[in-house]
């Protein structure tokens, strides 16, 4: 492959990115909903 | 019962679905899609630079939208729905920028250039990090709501400029890459139709999720304010 490292950060940088921004908001999620009662956080 | 998370059936089906899209756009993207004639490998980077770009304009034009009604309707769905698309926005715009380097970089040398396209790209993402300052800022939330929907909508004026700028100015970036004379076919177009309908997929997924956890966030900022407030009164003796 040419220019693989260019690809290869490209597509690198677009799922890591992603994927911390993702769990970084999954696990603040999970945090802030056991101190909101449960009927502040019903999700349609 | 409630679940003690912000996830749902829904986003269960639709998260599935967008994970075993990502890996489908992985696998055509890096192995199965052949290299572009005249800029070879580096051409893959468009599975990935266009689609985000894309959820980019999307990411700011349902903010613009949710600040509009929130003026109108003064709901707080709306203004949740505004602020959850901008910081979602702003990833996309980051990362829209950051493959663009990238890209740049074996296709024209560089990895930056003062460009129509660039300038105007990289001064969107400075003016929706301003609006989430804004929202930071400590005020009333109906002043805060107000202020950041005028900001967030003056911000969108700068979404049409970046779209146009390669017409509208001499530029490195080429123009549109999907028009009605597109030159991609076969299987780089269908990867590439493929990989923006799974990345609005997983918008429309984290839009979801990050709606909720400002919901959460602004009810846990309001419970705090009213604990403050009851300590206040217990210090001063006021029932």
């Amino acid at each position: 492959m040419t220019d693989a490292g260019y690809v290869i950060a490209g597509y690198s940088i677009v799922f890591g990115s992603l994927t911390l921004y993702v769990v970084r908001m999954l696990l603040r999620g999970r945090s802030l909903s056991k101190q909101v009662p449960p009927e502040d956080r019903r999700w349609m | 019962m409630v679940p003690e998370h912000t996830g749902s059936r829904a986003t269960r089906i639709v998260g599935l679905l967008t994970l075993i899209g990502l890996v489908s756009v992985l696998v055509l993207g890096l192995v199965v899609t052949a290299p572009d004639e005249i800029q070879g490998d580096a051409a893959r980077l468009i599975y990935v630079h266009v689609p985000v770009a894309i959820v980019m304009n999307v990411g700011f034009f349902v903010t613009a939208l949710g600040s509009a009604m929130w003026l109108w309707k003064k709901s707080r769905w709306w203004d949740t729905i505004a602020v959850a698309s901008a910081e979602i926005g702003v990833v996309f715009t980051a990362l829209a920028l950051a493959t663009g380097m990238v890209w740049g970089r074996p296709t024209w040398g560089v990895y930056w250039t003062w460009d129509a396209r660039l300038t105007s790209t990289a001064l969107l993402l400075l003016l929706y990090l301003g609006y989430l300052v804004v929202r930071r800022l400590p005020s009333d939330a109906e002043v805060r709501n107000r202020r950041s929907a005028f900001v967030a909508l003056l911000a969108f004026v700068d979404v049409p400029i970046v779209y146009y700028s390669v017409s509208w100015w001499r530029s490195l970036h080429q123009t549109a890459t999907l028009s009605i004379n597109t030159h991609i076919h076969g299987l780089m177009l269908f990867t590439l139709m493929l990989s923006m309908v799974v990345f609005l997929l997983a918008y429309a997924w984290m839009l979801t999720h990050r709606f909720r956890l400002a919901w959460l966030e602004e009810e846990t900022e309001s419970q705090g304010l009213e604990v403050a407030i009851s300590e206040r009164r217990a210090e001063a003796g006021v029932s």
